[in-house]
């Protein structure tokens, strides 16, 4: 079953880039352009990783319910931090916000590599790396009955709670974005804040709200990274570039977080491919590895070509909004 | 029952934008966030290390100036941080958000390896080197001018599309490290040409390091001279005001972006060039070290001056020095210089705003 073992694989790469595209749409939404996703995920995958390492270190047996709850509570907390550094700099000081994108990238990542390289020896614990075997087997979990389903539960009941979590986030992110009121207003704002104004809606409080939500849940991929993926074992620079290639799902989307969740499922595939490919040898693969990049490219002029209102990037993305500058 | 007259409540404060501010003032504001930025990252050194935050400086120091041999690495890093800067800035002035220098770099730097590799031993050093610099000012150049193509013909948005540049990049120089790894499959290039020194950069005297920095200031200096000028760098900058403006007055919009990214590229090329053929004579995928992304930074905070960057890429690379020492000393992992890096960074960032405008607080209500 060479089929139904690439396709969990694929579902299990493409998790983190769910969680880090359906973050970036709510962010994008309300025009911010967050290039400070990869550091975002990183940091929600180390301050998971840090609260599991203090509560493992702390306690004789481990709590299954609490090994959950506090390093996913650690890991919202950290990566809201970052939405807050964010959306203080962009939105009430209206710093440029490529610039502090990539200054929250440096950071985040650099965080998430110092911690990971540093934390036993910060606590003074002579563990030489962390590896959180119990927490990881907690946020493993997955549904009993799996195993006797055949290929269909291997592809799709064979997954950890955070998983579903992440479909379950990107449908009623989805339906908030097109079926509600606040998500109209959401829309207004990134679309045109002047007019969003104008109509009565506070545009900073919405970027604000948009951005942090986004970081929070864009912070699980991280955390869903290191506890399910790497068997909750962190390697620095082991997340690799799946942050930006969460910002080129993002594109591949049009914007939608539902078709984010096949997009993921196909990025994901993409990222592996190469894998199961025979005959192929190491620099082969590496060339293989591009094919996320070069899909996006190439549906980004196909989006750009064609015009269609639908699938634009929100008008004002990127742009800052002075009320006083119109 | 009469309602009560409406009263607006008057906010706290509001925020007004300054008109000009003397140039004094807003440097006393920039060196006022540098200096609560290095207290705030010294109480941070402090509650990570223990340590002393006076000897986490004296160390920093030290690290940066502490011998000759790493004056030279502080200037050598400065000097490619500011060359990668001062190509991304006539983009930035254009208001064409240009990430994708680290693979500008990265395919310039290819080029430069692949020239060594191919032609080493067939062309007369003189020739080869000329070779180098044209095919990597062409790589770097190609790299870029695609995205402005789509984005001056379709408004294809640059910021996505130079990004997903970068790794496709990447992954070309992954491919070429694996063909070309010595030994065989270790998946690493090793010094190229290590006997014959074909292709390498001329050294001037005993400094390993002084041609690339004579290099990038006479590009630092030109670009200066360019973008403030000459004719094509006022288009750049009315261009970024406003393109319906530029085209208004007739500056041909299209062709000026796909000009100016051109340039952008081509620069970016030659700095891969310096890295590859000047400094480390050999390619990964690591070579540009991020420094596509930090230049954005430095291009930034330098307020797209060529000369002021000299200034900021020092300031950076001073940091990632010192911090690396920091780490090496106490015994921390060294991704510390990028947090250290990172705080400088939002503190720099958040200090435009005082610049730019001032908050009014709401003034009392004079007593009846």
């Amino acid at each position: 079953m060479i089929w139904a073992g690439f396709l969990q694989r694929a579902i299990m790469q493409g998790i983190p880039l769910l969680y880090g595209s359906t973050g970036e749409i709510i962010t994008e939404k309300s025009g911010n352009l967050n290039l400070g996703i990869p550091g975002i995920m990183y940091v929600g995958g180390i301050s998971g990783v840090i609260g599991a390492f203090l509560y493992e270190q702390n306690t004789a047996s481990v709590n299954p319910v609490l090994a959950v709850l506090i390093p996913l509570v650690c890991s919202m907390l950290g990566s809201l931090l970052m939405g807050l550094i964010y959306s203080f700099l962009t939105v009430s000081l209206r710093a440029n916000q490529n610039v502090t994108g990539l200054a929250l990238t440096t950071f985040g990542v650099g965080f998430g590599n110092f911690f990971g390289g540093s934390l036993s020896k910060l606590t003074g614990s002579d563990i030489p790396s962390i590896s959180l075997t119990a927490t990881s087997n907690c946020f493993r979990t997955s549904l009993p009955f799996a195993e006797k389903c055949g290929w269909f539960g291997q592809v799709f009941l064979s997954h950890s709670f955070l998983a579903y979590a992440a479909v379950i986030i990107a449908v009623v992110t989805s339906l908030i974005l097109s079926r509600t009121r606040v998500g109209l207003h959401l829309r207004a704002v990134g679309e045109n804040p002047a007019t969003a104004d104008a109509a009565g809606i506070n545009v900073g409080r919405y970027k604000y709200f948009a951005t942090c939500i986004g970081s929070v849940i864009a912070g699980l991929g991280g955390l869903y990274y290191v506890m399910d993926y790497a068997n909750g074992v962190w390697s620095n620079d082991g997340f690799g570039d799946r942050g930006w290639l969460a910002i080129a799902l993002v594109i591949f989307a049009v914007w939608r977080p539902n078709i984010s969740i096949f997009g993921s499922i196909l990025f994901g595939g993409l990222y592996i491919v190469h894998n199961y490919i025979p005959g192929l040898d190491v620099s082969g693969q590496e060339l293989f590895k591009m094919l996320p990049y070069v899909v996006t490219i190439l549906f980004l002029v196909f989006i750009s070509m064609r015009r269609k209102r639908e699938a634009q990037p929100p008008a004002h993305l990127g742009l800052p909004y002075f009320r006083e500058e119109r | 029952m009469p309602q009560k007259p409406h009263k607006a409540k008057e906010p706290l404060f509001h925020i007004a934008k300054r008109d000009a501010i003397v140039w004094w003032k807003a440097w006393g504001i920039r060196i006022a966030a540098i200096l609560i930025a290095l207290v705030f990252s010294g109480v941070v050194s402090y509650l990570l290390t223990g340590e002393n935050p006076l000897r986490i400086y004296a160390k920093m120091l030290e690290g940066a100036f502490g011998t000759q041999r790493r004056v030279w690495g502080l200037l050598q890093n400065l000097a490619m941080l500011l060359c990668v800067s001062v190509a991304v800035t006539p983009a930035f002035k254009m208001r064409f958000w240009n990430i994708g220098a680290e693979g500008q770099v990265l395919v310039g730097g290819l080029a430069s390896a692949a020239c060594m590799i191919l032609l080493g031993d067939k062309l007369p050093n003189a020739v080869l080197l000329i070779v180098i610099l044209a095919a990597s000012i062409l790589a770097g150049a190609v790299w870029a001018v695609i995205p402005a193509v789509f984005r001056a013909k379709w408004m294809t948005n640059e910021t996505l599309f130079t990004l997903m540049m970068n790794y496709i990049a990447i992954q070309l120089v992954s491919f070429f490290v694996y063909k070309w790894s010595v030994p065989k499959g270790s998946g690493q290039v090793g010094v190229i040409n290590r006997a014959t020194h074909a292709g390498w950069l001329p050294v001037i005297g005993r400094y390993d390091y002084l041609l690339n920095i004579l290099i990038v200031a006479a590009i630092t200096f030109i670009m200066y001279v360019y973008l403030k000028y000459s004719k094509q760098g006022y288009e750049i900058a009315v261009v970024g005001e406003s393109e319906n403006t530029a085209r208004y007055i007739g500056i041909p919009v299209q062709k000026v972006i796909i000009r100016t990214m051109l340039i952008s590229g081509a620069i970016c090329g030659i700095a891969g060039m310096l890295l590859v053929s000047g400094t480390d004579h050999t390619i990964s995928r690591d070579t540009a070290a991020g420094r596509g992304f930090t230049a954005i930074m430095v291009s930034w905070l330098a307020k797209f001056n060529p000369i002021f960057m000299v200034l900021t890429s020092f300031l950076i690379a001073f940091l990632e020095k010192g911090a690396t020492e920091i780490s090496t000393a106490f015994g921390l992992n060294e991704s510390f210089s990028d947090i250290i890096t990172g705080i400088i960074i939002f503190f720099i960032i958040g200090c435009e705003f005082f610049i730019q405008y001032t908050v009014k607080f709401r003034e009392k209500e004079a007593a009846k």
